[in-house]
């Protein structure tokens, strides 16, 4: 039987808003599973065209699949947020890019015809599952000196990066941060980061049920003497801080993934058309550096060039990391076109659940921007790996907005 | 009030910005600081915690634009602390109690603000009351049970709930709520027939209840969702609904306790009073109850059957009970097979069933597989559960099958020397540690296990008529049975989901001794000459569940006769055999009254071979013989240590005959009224533990 690739979608994403993680925090007494359940169900609420028996499979990312992020979550949530029990479901991991290869893995499914319609997402509550919980490294990697000790600690990682690259100072990327505060308070005060937005009810047993219905970790009034005073927790005398990095924190995410024509046939909205996407691996010890060769690698299989792309959402793990790629491709640390409605420093980032934040906001600004035909979404990845999904705008008319 | 330890619902408030709503909701969650298995309660604090919950928030600057109450994980909340109301000795206390509540409550309804309920799980009693209180209402379709069970304890739903509710959903579906549901065994209403009634104006999934509730409550406050309610019928409806509660009532109690029938002069009030009128005489009367024996014979009922039902008394400690694999049951009538049934559907283990002729035991496995195929087709179990449960269940002609049973009881014909043999039998073929157990109603077990090369395996294992359904399991403890013999009898009756009481081995046990020594004096007035309908009717003033001539047809004059001729063999003075029940029996009939006219009437020919109606005692007469006997018998029993204690003889008959929670089982009632005294020269239970002290 001949085979047709099919054009696969971004229909629509939502998240839950992001909690500092820890004792204090929002979600301290809110089950991981819960947060992904409560994605899953508002999306389909938002999407009642959407049949719950035509969803093929529910992929959801989680780092540390263990607890309430066990128990092949994807399978779980999915029964928990009502899906018919024929709906398949399972459980993806690449850390920090948890979430966007749930999305590119069924997008793979869709591509070829096994699947239709996919929910994509992620969840990590870094309160209830520390970074490296329960991990047992091989002992090979210290005695045969396979990868360097400091790639198993991310802010370790960031500082190697500012030492390969001297001219990536901490005040650019204090700088940067700065931007990132401003840019995030901005967008929230012009209403544009609400419709992501799904509210939780928190509880503990000395509060009470509340409701989280807004970001906890930005700062909107920091200011760059604020973060120049900040300490460097992985290093003294370091460059990595508290205020150029991403937090520790709690949140979900979910998307709904199908092929274009199956979206046409049920009604459902098309966010953005997938065009290409890559991940390759650099060494772990430098992971921040992971999206620059995923990007030219997704740019070559993709036959564009990084002046088509008009938008970018890149994660930001790191300030530093960002800085790295932008000064590779050539781009102003403060080009409008990166990170519009500000980025992880400002959010948070929940690990294996930021790459659907990153691809909700950039269909967001799509949905704006008729006169950028291409954006694209990358992200760093723990390991030593970067992920990049280019995207094209439906929207695109070619006249501005 | 002497001190308790209140556990206080707390009222914790938070306040919520909610998506697409200017300024800030009021949560309050009421919590108690325990899990569900403790539901949140109200006393005197969690009153004034409520209140001075609802204080902070009226100070608030700026205001909130709402005010929403729920609960803690699924439990909204379960109603006035009855724990602290068996220990009010003075009405004024009463009246205060109802009092608060209803000032604190009435916050909600009188607030400045929208005020929501977000009924997330159990609300019963108080806690409904609260959220009635409240303008607006959502259910979580998780909502284990909702419920006004006041009347069913002795109370009427004293903050709020008669004049609310029937103004809400109307007064029909009030008296269903409030007085057919409670009287009739406290029947609880699933979240969709709440909302089906009209108590909650919306319905929403459990898992983000309180996410979507207050999603709404914002649409309500912006106008977009508008909350509409039926009309009200306060006419002949209304007439027609209090009509149809009385008749209710008079058909469970014919009087015999008073809440209901207060309940209802509450709810006629509620057509016409003010709100204020209406819950100052729900504070009357309630205060007025409380000061009854009746409902004080309620809590330690109710008491009895929640705590003392699930932690019998005297049992050896559960860690010396044996695993029970496989259960034989020897028999394969209507009984074992029921029995069969049960212990497959509880215990998920082989059971089998044996008989020495082919056809009873197709007979008897094939009552219990249609049994399950009802089930399944009932939607109770599904198929598979069916497959499994019948495939459990099978028969055999000898008893070689019992081999590796671990279990065996008997359900075979009511003759001591049969039961032997049987036990001989069995006992050839298992090992030594098997269980045996009897089903017997009134011979001795010690008897039936003297022949036995291991008579402490031998238990006693009483179920109540019919199995599935009535929850008291008698479990007695013969001469030599050893503790890991009744310790895992124990086991298996809890496993079997029955209520065990520990009872020595004596005629009939507790609840056929003291229902056949009542019974007794009835049919004797009969013989006497006392009119039918009169010496049934004797006993209306107690309000049990059944009439005597229709406890003896459902029991079976025959069964009937046979325990009685069985007690008076043991106690020739006190436990009367009538001849006119004998020659009943032997006429083959089964029933005092036929329907033939729609209404019961007693039966000719039993009428003729009773002969003519004169010179019987009064019904007074009887009521007083047949309740002093009760007396009499109960003090035996508790003298010759059938029982530990009289709370054992009150749970028996709560659960084993079905007597009401007024008359405290038998001994709070027995105490109450004088006869105990009188019959016996003493109480069984002092002052204030089922009565006002």
């Amino acid at each position: 039987m001949p085979r047709t690739v099919r054009d696969v979608v971004f229909v629509d994403g939502v998240r839950t808003p992001f909690g500092k993680a820890g004792p204090k925090g929002m979600y301290a007494g809110t089950r991981a599973d819960d947060l992904v359940i409560r994605c899953i169900r508002e999306l389909l609420r938002r999407h009642p065209e959407l049949p719950g028996e035509r969803v093929d499979e529910v992929a959801l990312a989680a780092t540390t699949q263990i607890g309430d992020q066990g128990l092949t979550l994807g399978r779980v949530a999915s029964l928990l947020a009502g899906l018919p029990k024929s709906v398949p479901g399972y459980s993806i991991d690449r850390m920090c890019a948890g979430a966007m290869t749930a999305v590119t893995t069924v997008a793979g499914g869709i591509a070829m015809g096994a699947l239709d319609v996919a929910i994509a997402g992620g969840v990590e509550h870094m309160g209830r599952h520390p970074m490296g919980e329960g991990v047992d490294p091989n002992p090979r990697i210290i005695a045969e000196k396979l990868v360097d000790p400091s790639a198993l600690v991310m802010g370790q990682t960031a500082e190697n990066l500012h030492d390969r690259f001297p001219e990536l100072t901490r005040e650019r990327s204090d700088a940067f941060a700065l931007g990132s505060q401003q840019k995030y308070a901005k967008a929230m005060a012009d209403g544009k980061i609400q419709a992501d937005l799904v509210t939780v009810a928190t509880r503990s047993q000395e509060l009470g049920w509340g409701l989280a219905s807004a970001d906890e970790p930005p700062r909107p009034n920091t200011t760059l003497d604020d973060l120049a005073n900040l300490k460097t927790p992985f290093r003294p005398h370091g460059r990595i801080t508290a205020g150029n990095a991403a937090g520790l924190n709690d949140g979900a995410t979910a998307s709904i993934i199908a092929a274009e024509d199956t979206a046409t046939e049920l009604g459902l909205p098309i966010g953005m058309r997938l065009v290409g996407y890559a991940f390759t691996g650099v060494e772990p010890e430098v992971m921040g550096y992971g999206p620059v060769p995923s990007t030219e690698k997704a740019l070559r299989r993709s036959g564009l060039s990084i002046d088509d792309i008009g938008l970018f959402e890149l994660n930001e793990a790191f300030a530093v990391q960002v800085l790295a790629f932008l000064d590779h491709f050539g781009i102003a640390d403060d080009d409008s076109r990166v990170n519009p409605w500000g980025g992880a420093i400002a959010i948070g980032h929940p690990l294996a659940s930021s790459g659907v934040r990153l691809m909700t906001q950039l269909s967001r600004h799509f949905a704006e921007r008729p006169d950028v035909r291409y954006g694209l979404t990358a992200m760093c990845i723990g390991i030593g790996m970067g992920g990049t999904v280019i995207w094209e705008n439906p929207n695109y008319t070619g006249a501005a907005a | 009030m002497t001190a308790f330890a209140e556990v206080v619902t707390k009222a914790l408030v938070r306040y919520v910005s909610v998506p697409g709503l200017d300024g800030d909701v009021a949560l309050i969650t009421l919590e108690n600081g325990h899990d569900h298995t403790r539901p949140s309660t109200f006393g005197p604090e969690g009153l004034a915690s409520l209140d001075s919950a609802l204080d902070a928030i009226e100070a608030r600057s700026p205001g909130v634009r709402a005010i929403a109450v729920t609960g803690k994980p699924f439990i909204f909340a379960v109603g006035a602390d009855i724990q602290g109301m068996p220990l009010i000795t003075e009405r004024g206390q009463a009246l205060e109690l109802g009092r608060l509540g209803h000032r604190v409550f009435a916050r909600l309804k009188n607030a400045s603000v929208p005020t929501f309920a977000f009924v997330n799980g159990a609300a019963m009693g108080g806690g409904l009351e609260i959220a009635l209180h409240c303008q607006y209402r959502t259910l979580s379709a998780g909502a284990a049970a909702l419920a006004l069970p006041e009347c069913f304890l002795g109370l009427v739903p004293g903050w709020g709930g008669t004049q609310l509710l029937p103004n809400l959903i109307g007064a029909d579906k009030a008296v269903t709520v409030i007085i057919e549901n409670a009287l009739n065994q406290n029947k609880m209403l699933k979240a969709k027939d709440a909302f089906a009634l009209g108590i909650a104006d919306a319905l929403f999934e459990p898992a983000d209840f309180i996410e979507t509730s207050l999603a709404w409550a914002a649409g309500v406050l912006r106008g977009d969702i508008a909350v509409t309610r039926p009309e009200i019928d306060r006419g002949q409806g209304w007439d027609a609904a209090i009509a149809r509660g009385r008749a209710i009532a008079d058909g469970k109690l014919h009087g015999a306790a008073p809440a209901p029938y207060k309940a209802l002069e509450l709810i006629e009030l509620a057509r016409t009073a003010s709100f204020a009128e209406g819950t100052a005489a729900e504070d009357e009367t309630l205060a007025d109850l409380v000061m009854t024996d009746e409902l004080r014979a309620g809590l330690y009922s109710f008491d009895l059957v929640q705590k003392r039902a699930k932690r019998p008394v005297g049992v050896p400690d559960k860690s010396l009970a044996r695993p029970v694999t496989k259960v034989g049951v020897v028999g394969a009538g209507l009984m074992a097979s029921q029995l069969a049934l049960l212990f497959a559907r509880r215990l998920q283990v082989p059971v089998v069933l044996t008989d020495l002729d082919q056809d009873r035991l197709d007979k008897g496995v094939g009552y219990a597989h249609g049994e399950i195929d009802k089930l399944a087709a009932k939607k109770r179990i599904g198929t598979d559960e069916a497959n499994r449960l019948k495939a459990l269940i099978s028969g055999s002609l000898t008893k070689d099958a019992f081999a590796d049973a671990d279990f065996v009881i008997e359900a075979v014909f009511e003759n001591l020397a049969v039961k032997q043999k049987v036990f001989a039998e069995v006992e050839a073929v298992v090992s030594a540690e098997c269980i045996l157990a009897t089903n017997t109603s009134s011979l001795s077990i010690t008897d039936m296990a003297s022949r036995l090369a291991h008579p402490e395996r031998v238990v006693g294992f009483h179920f109540f008529n019919p199995v599935a359904i009535l929850p008291l399991l008698e479990i007695v403890r013969a001469e030599q049975t050893d503790d890991a013999t009744l310790a895992t009898a124990f086991a298996v009756g809890k496993q079997l989901k029955k209520s065990c009481v520990l009872v020595k081995d004596a005629p009939a046990f507790v609840v056929n001794r003291l229902l056949t020594r009542f019974l007794g004096e009835v049919t004797r007035a009969i013989d006497e000459g006392t009119d039918f309908t009169e010496a049934d009717k004797a006993l209306d003033p107690l309000g049990l569940p059944m009439s005597p001539l229709l406890l003896l047809q459902l029991v079976g004059p025959a069964v009937a006769l046979h325990v009685s001729e069985t007690l008076h063999e043991s106690f020739p003075d006190r436990f009367y055999v009538s001849e006119n029940m004998r020659k009943l029996v032997e006429s083959g009939k089964t029933a005092f009254y036929t329907w033939d006219t729609g209404s019961p009437v007693i039966d000719t020919e039993i009428a003729a071979l009773y002969g003519p109606r004169e010179g019987g005692p009064s019904g007074d007469e009887v009521r007083e013989r047949a309740v002093a006997a009760l007396a009499q018998e109960v003090r035996l029993m508790l003298d010759e240590g059938v029982v530990a204690e009289p709370q054992d003889i009150d749970l028996c008959m709560l659960l084993g005959a079905g007597w009401p929670f007024h008359l405290g089982g038998i001994t709070p009632y027995l105490d109450r009224t004088g006869v105990a005294e009188k019959v016996t020269g003493q109480r069984f239970l002092p002052r204030g533990i089922a009565s006002v002290a």
